[in-house]
């Protein structure tokens, strides 16, 4: 028996849909947490890191440029906020020296503050499962 | 009545010939850190190759369809909107590469820009749908290439307004589902591109052989080629994201759909040799090398993405120049390829078959473009497996340290990015010439 193509089309076509639908209404913990907190700025902070094109050079989640290190954990990394905003002014290697405002300078902090909270991007936090899957090991976070 | 095609073909390769100087440029960055780098830099030579680069891949594969469809008796209200279509995508084109040199950036990966101009690219490819459609649904019974083209335009459609669901607060103030989004665009958009292109090879194939029997637009099993490959735009973009906080079940699903792409590895190994008979017979000079060549590099490609969607190897390569590696690999050494092949076939089809003795420059370019980019895509794999093997170590280098230690692998991703551009600028040059300059009004 012969089927035709636009069946089977349509059928992938709104299994696509479906799931495409169940990933943008998924909730988030972290923003419920976030909206009940009125001071929390971070979400202006990825519109700067977005603005000023940081992504042509860093990740975030690997996801980004390469000629500047990953800044998912950067928060953490330093643990001090003086030393990244430091960083974030720019001027060495290949960073260009940026004019931060000090509002966007906090906002950054506070975007890379929260990314940090979400997980890690290193990849020695990660254990290696029999069926090749790769999971974030336990004892972290 | 001339080629609809042409206008986009012309348009491509300008945007081509841009995309190859905004490379070279960036990667001047690699080697010397202080090169333009507070007046223009990296950040504004980034995305100027990247946004050239997709004009280039889409406007050729836009060329492609509308050619096909002209030879295959175009309606004349598609010759006619194609104008529209034409100037949209051209101003949009124009505006977004002369936007990023006033630092307005889009900010995000990959393909990004000012969002106001998404509305004249996402009109643009709407008419684009329109205008396929309406030559398109006069002939029954679709080939698969058909299928194809319509596939690729739609999901381009789809994929390109998800791009844009950032703008809505909701979801760009949810960090990793955003990422989750992006990385899904990303992914899909990809296979979309994929479907024109590809579509355009078979086109160009059953073109080239005169053997009914060989021909593939109603194969059953090329059909089933099809669907494999339209359930992997769809479903398998999950193999980005394995180390993002997002829920297990969809990298699972991105894991599992991307190993189905072994049946194809292995049918490209098993039809190699009869898909090469099958050009040689009836070979059109460039058009069959290049197609060869793009055979090619799916089959290197392909091995290495199949590895790289292993999520314990992926861990390795993710974030590394191996990425980088696969994308060149496959834009230049496959989508590149085809469409070069493409417009060799439009454009310059009868000229190929008459003495090209005057061309040998043309013909050992094409080694030249080959080799280059063989090491091209080595140097960019090498120094991102040991990016990877590094970072996996307990007492990990710092950043810097890793980038100092890959310096001669940057050279010879310079020197061969150097060849690129070259041999990539010099047919280029000649395509634009004979578009130009000759009538390129005849049918194949
Ligand atoms: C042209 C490329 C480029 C751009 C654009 C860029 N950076 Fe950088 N950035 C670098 C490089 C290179 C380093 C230094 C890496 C090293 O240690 O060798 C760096 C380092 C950093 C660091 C320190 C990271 C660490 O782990 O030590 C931070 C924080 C940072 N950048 C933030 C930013 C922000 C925020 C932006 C956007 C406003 C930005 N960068 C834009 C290239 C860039």
């Amino acid at each position: 028996m012969q089927v035709k193509p636009i069946y089977i089309f349509v059928l992938l076509s709104v299994l696509f849909l479906t799931y495409s639908s169940v990933l943008y209404l998924s909730d988030e913990k972290e923003i419920i947490i976030q909206r009940a907190t009125k001071k929390d700025f971070s979400a202006e902070g990825k519109l700067i890191f977005q603005k000023y094109n940081c992504q042509a050079c860093h990740q975030i989640y690997s996801l980004g440029g390469y000629l500047g290190p990953d800044l998912t954990n950067v928060y953490s990394k330093y643990n001090n906020e003086d030393v990244i905003k430091a960083f974030m002014k720019g001027g060495f290697k290949q960073m260009p020296s940026f004019k931060l405002t000090s509002y966007e300078e906090s906002a950054l902090i506070q975007f890379f503050k929260k990314m940090d909270k979400t997980g890690t991007a290193d990849i020695r936090n990660f254990e290696f499962q029999a069926d090749g899957m790769i999971k974030p090991k336990q004892e972290k976070r | 009545m001339t080629n609809p095609g042409k206008k986009f073909a012309i348009l491509a390769l300008f945007m081509l010939s841009i995309a190859i100087i905004a490379g070279l440029l960036a990667s001047i960055s690699y080697l010397s850190p202080e090169f333009l780098k507070e007046k223009i830099g990296f950040s504004v030579l980034r995305p100027v190759h990247v946004s050239a680069v997709y004009f280039w891949i889409s406007l050729s594969a836009t060329a492609g369809v509308y050619s096909a469809l002209w030879n295959n008796n175009m309606s004349s209200f598609t010759s006619k909107m194609s104008y529209f279509h034409f100037v949209l995508i051209a101003i949009s084109a124009l505006g977004i590469l002369i936007s990023y040199f006033f630092k307005n950036f889009g900010g995000r990966e990959y393909w990004e820009y000012n969002p106001y101009w998404a509305i004249p690219v996402l009109i643009s490819w709407v008419l684009f749908l329109i205008n396929y459609l309406h030559s398109a649904l006069k002939i029954k019974n679709w080939p698969v290439y058909y299928w194809m083209w319509f596939t690729g335009i739609l999901f381009f459609i789809f994929i390109f307004i998800e791009n844009y669901l950032w703008l809505i607060p909701s979801i760009r103030e949810s960090f990793i589902k955003d990422l989750t989004i992006q990385w899904k665009v990303n992914g899909s958009i990809v296979g979309a591109y994929n479907q024109l292109i590809y579509a355009t090879a078979f086109y160009l194939m059953d073109k080239i052989t005169d053997n009914k029997a060989h021909q593939v637009g109603h194969k059953k099993i090329v059909f089933a080629m099809y669907f494999l490959g339209l359930a992997n735009l769809m479903f398998n973009w999950s193999h980005h994201i394995y180390t993002l906080p997002s829920d297990m079940y969809v990298k699972y699903i991105g894991y599992l759909v991307s190993m189905t792409e072994w049946v194809l590895f292995l049918r490209t190994i098993f039809l190699w040799k009869k898909t090469i008979d099958e050009f040689k017979i009836n070979a059109h000079y460039f058009p069959y090398r290049f197609l060869i060549a793009s055979e090619f590099w799916v089959f290197i490609n392909l091995f290495q993405a199949l590895l790289m969607s292993i999520p314990a190897i992926n861990a390795y390569t993710h974030g590394t120049h191996v990425t980088v590696a696969h994308a060149m690999g496959t834009t230049i050494g496959i989508n590149t390829m085809i469409l070069l092949a493409a417009l060799y076939m439009f454009f310059d089809g009868k000229n190929d078959q008459d003495s090209h003795s005057h061309r040998r420059y043309l013909k050992n370019n094409f080694w030249f473009l080959q080799i280059s980019l063989l090491f091209f895509f080595l140097s960019l794999d090498i120094s991102g497996v040991l990016k990877g093997l590094w970072q996996m170590d307990k007492h990990a280098l710092p950043f810097s340290d890793m980038m100092a230690n890959l310096h001669p692998w940057f050279i010879l991703m310079f020197i061969s990015g150097c060849g690129l551009f070259i041999s990539l600028g010099i047919y280029c040059y000649y395509l634009l010439s004979v578009l130009l300059k000759r009538i390129t009004n005849y049918s194949i």
